[in-house]
């Protein structure tokens, strides 16, 4: 059914039709409406047959969510940033034990500074935790990974992540095409987990394991990543067929055919970017894009196949590994390390930054002319950057430095070029 | 005719001589259908506290719950030296997620239960959470008090050793004052461990007003099992925490375990009571009351106290400690006085 509904609410209602038994979750913006819609849902008993839990921490939540995956029941929560930080241990845990939790992250900075507004950095910094992570671009296609995560998570026994960008597609009201309970019902089968605790059978889960087998537990959980590879086309084929959609899989691409430059990126601002190559390809620039679903697992074979004519490949990431660059960038270029092309890393909306049409039409113009691998920050102001620099060359106790640029700007409204 | 009591106890000792009472009366231990939920086989230490507790505890827990139970156990001595595959010594369905999330971990399980029962799917499986002084008093407080704030149904046990055993005996905040611990050493001007302000869980749970909280010792088995078995019989967040001598840690001989349980309570170091919804139902009286270098004496971590010059002060302060536990749980029986 066709709706007119904000990003966050769309999650609500089609986690709500993947029948889930336990959800449990805290607070965090730009999380809290997904939580928000579903805790109503189960309270007015519009959804039935789950338990919603409001814990005392997203250490709890996730804590909570690997007892009730280990006792059978499918289980959900969601967070951000901060909060992701803060269950990093039981997030490690909950891959480690194989529990098929589904998560939501709506993506959004990590501090200090602290910062609400959207970039990548929270999942990114959990790139080797073992969890799944699939990234949305459009509401539509945030709902529909959600009913496909359950299914991908629950097939591979691992826990799958879905990004979607915070405030940016959290917030948005958009057209989504809300599927039916019956729809949901024929794609996703009843949860029949692999591991139980079942006083019937009884089993040690989380058991001490030492150098005797370590390596193998560690190699299987990455076989089982290898594995989803395969599975993630299928299981987006499989929804088509059910849901008459394109969403999912591993990797999506538009107009790279005869591309010579191909931006890659994750999330919303695919969006805008194949906007800026609609622009660029009226003046006959050869340019496309490929957006990346499945950051983990990390499509390699499928990125090189389809970059494998591009002359020059932008990566345009909303995370930076700092010392060292890009996070995505360094995966796609391990991806192309046999092909003859130049990798630019473009690190983009950090902290909510916009990332405008117009900077993109002129970065990508720039760097057609390059010849050399480059590392730019967009829009960055280099003008505060060099006081701040100045200040600290001059005066030992030059003060906290995000308040001193803070100053220097004088003004809090967002920052666009 | 005046009515003559019958005495059980043997002389010197609480343990109950079980021939003498009717089958349903003896302990879960000595009856035939007990379930060795924690078997024999693990790697605990000679004399270990904890592997008694638990084993007695969880014993009457699976009887309380006709075997539908299921465990959740943070990281600590317990886990380490009951699990290591192919040797796990759990009977029943058990798992380990990490240090400071247990009672998270069986909020979770409880609430996977009801919703299978309530769809039909499952029966009515219990849930225990069960970890160390450390992982309920220190890195695992923030999940206990919400699981209690929240009145999950949950029994949570703690098994309280007085310090973090499993990493080398560094201080909790259960830890007592003056003891020795590797991070405490009996050095400088106050050797040992500080004395702080406190942290008595057993107190803090009952703040919560849950519905039952208890303390136990492992001299008397008996009344842990009893207090387990009535655990048992309350819905919502239960919390029992109990005393278990680490010989290893305490310096202590593994053969003391028991007399030193015993002294913790007849010395008033550790009180033993129960509560229902924050107020104190009874508690267990002193037999006879010792003073606390009885108890602080026969075990090396407080061995500094009593050197050539002992710490009179020091000791006097313990004895102040376990003074006001006598009046606050009220250890004295009123006609032995
Ligand atoms: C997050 C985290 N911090 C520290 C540790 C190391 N650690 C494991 S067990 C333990 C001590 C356990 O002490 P306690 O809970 O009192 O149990 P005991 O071993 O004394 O029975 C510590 C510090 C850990 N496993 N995880
Ligand atoms: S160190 Fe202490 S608590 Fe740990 S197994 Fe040995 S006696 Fe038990
Ligand atoms: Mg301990």
């Amino acid at each position: 059914m066709l709706k007119q509904t904000e990003g966050s609410h769309a999650v609500a209602e089609a986690v709500a039709l993947c029948r889930p038994e336990v959800i449990c979750a805290y607070p965090i913006s730009p999380q809290t409406h997904i939580v928000e819609g579903i805790g109503e849902m189960v309270k007015s008993g519009e959804l039935t047959d789950c338990e919603f839990l409001n814990v005392e921490s997203e250490f709890a939540a996730m804590s909570v969510a690997i007892g009730s995956s280990a006792a059978g029941a499918r289980t959900y929560t969601a967070t951000a940033s901060q909060g992701l930080l803060f269950m990093v241990e039981a997030v490690f845990n909950a891959s480690g034990l194989g529990l098929p939790i589904v998560m939501t992250v709506a993506n959004r900075a990590i501090g200090a500074p602290i910062n609400i507004w959207n970039d990548h950095s929270d999942s990114l910094s959990q790139r080797d935790c073992g969890w799944i992570q699939l990234f949305a671009e459009t509401n539509q296609e945030a709902l529909d990974l959600h009913i496909q995560a359950f299914k991908l998570a629950e097939e591979v026994s691992l826990p799958v992540m879905v990004c979607m960008d915070g405030f940016i597609l959290t917030h948005a009201y958009e057209r989504v095409d809300m599927p039916t309970q019956a729809q949901v019902d024929a794609y996703l089968p009843p949860y029949e987990p692999r591991q139980v605790l079942d006083p019937a059978e009884p089993v040690s889960m989380g058991a001490m394991v030492g150098p005797e087998a370590f390596m193998e537990v560690r190699y299987l959980a990455h076989a089982k990543q290898m594995h989803a590879l395969e599975l993630i086309p299928q299981l987006g084929d499989e929804f088509k067929k059910v849901f008459g959609r394109d969403s999912g899989g591993l990797i999506r691409s538009y107009s790279i055919d005869d591309a010579e430059t191909v931006v890659v990126a994750m999330g919303s601002i695919l969006g805008t970017i194949k906007d800026v190559v609609d622009e660029m390809r009226a003046d006959g620039e050869k340019i496309g894009v490929l957006g990346i679903t499945s950051f983990r697992p990390f499509p390699i074979t499928a990125i090189r196949e389809a970059l494998k004519n591009a002359k020059r490949v932008v990566v345009l990431e909303k995370s930076l590994a700092v010392g060292r660059g890009g996070i995505l960038a360094s995966d796609v270029r391990k991806a192309l390390r046999k092909q003859p092309v130049d990798v630019f890393t473009v690190i983009a909306g950090l902290g909510g930054r916009a990332i405008t049409k117009k900077s993109l039409h002129a970065l990508f113009l720039k760097l057609a002319l390059e010849t050399e691998e480059s590392l730019t920050f967009l829009d960055l102001d280099w003008g505060v950057v060099n006081r701040q620099l100045e200040r600290e060359r001059q005066t030992r106790r030059s003060g906290p430095a995000a308040e001193n640029m803070l100053r220097d700007i004088g003004t809090v409204a967002s920052k666009i070029a | 005719m005046s009515l003559q009591p019958v005495k059980f106890y043997q002389t010197g000792t609480f343990t109950v001589g079980n021939r003498l009472l009717a089958p349903e009366e003896r302990s879960v231990q000595a009856n035939m259908e007990r379930t060795n939920s924690l078997n024999s086989g693990h790697r605990a230490c000679q004399g270990c506290g904890e592997a008694l507790g638990a084993r007695y505890a969880i014993d009457a827990a699976m009887i309380a719950s006709q075997g539908q139970l299921v465990a959740a156990n943070a990281t600590g001595c317990l886990e380490v030296f009951s699990t290591p595959y192919p040797e796990t010594s759990w009977q029943i369905p058990w798992i380990h997620s990490l240090f400071g999330n247990a009672a998270a971990v069986a909020t979770g399980i409880a609430a996977a239960i009801k919703v299978k029962k309530a769809k039909g799917q499952g029966g009515d499986v219990r849930v225990v959470a069960q970890g160390g002084d450390g992982g309920t008093t220190d890195i695992g407080f923030g999940c206990l008090s919400g699981m209690f704030e929240r009145n999950d149904d949950v029994l949570y046990i703690c098994y309280d050793n007085g310090g973090y055993m499993n990493t080398g005996v560094q201080r909790s905040s259960a830890t007592p004052p003056a003891a020795r611990t590797a991070t405490t050493m009996p050095v400088g001007p106050e050797p040992g461990n500080a004395f702080g302000q406190g942290k008595f869980v057993p107190a803090i749970a009952m703040a919560h007003e849950i519905p039952y909280v208890a303390t136990a010792t492992v001299a008397d088995l008996r009344d842990l099992e009893y207090k387990v078995k009535k655990a048992m019989t309350f819905r919502g967040a239960r919390y029992i925490q109990i005393l278990v001598p680490c010989p290893l840690g305490w310096g202590a001989a593994s053969h003391d375990t028991i007399r030193l349980s015993r002294l913790a309570k007849e010395t008033g170091t550790f009180p033993v009571f129960e509560a229902e919804y924050g107020e104190i139902t009874s508690s267990s009286k002193i037999r006879r009351l010792l003073p606390v270098e009885e108890y602080l004496k026969p075990q090396k971590r407080f061995a500094h106290l009593f050197g050539k010059t002992p710490a009179i002060d020091t000791i006097a302060r313990l004895q102040a400690i376990a003074d006001k536990n006598i009046r606050r749980y009220q250890m004295l029986d009123k006609e032995a006085n």
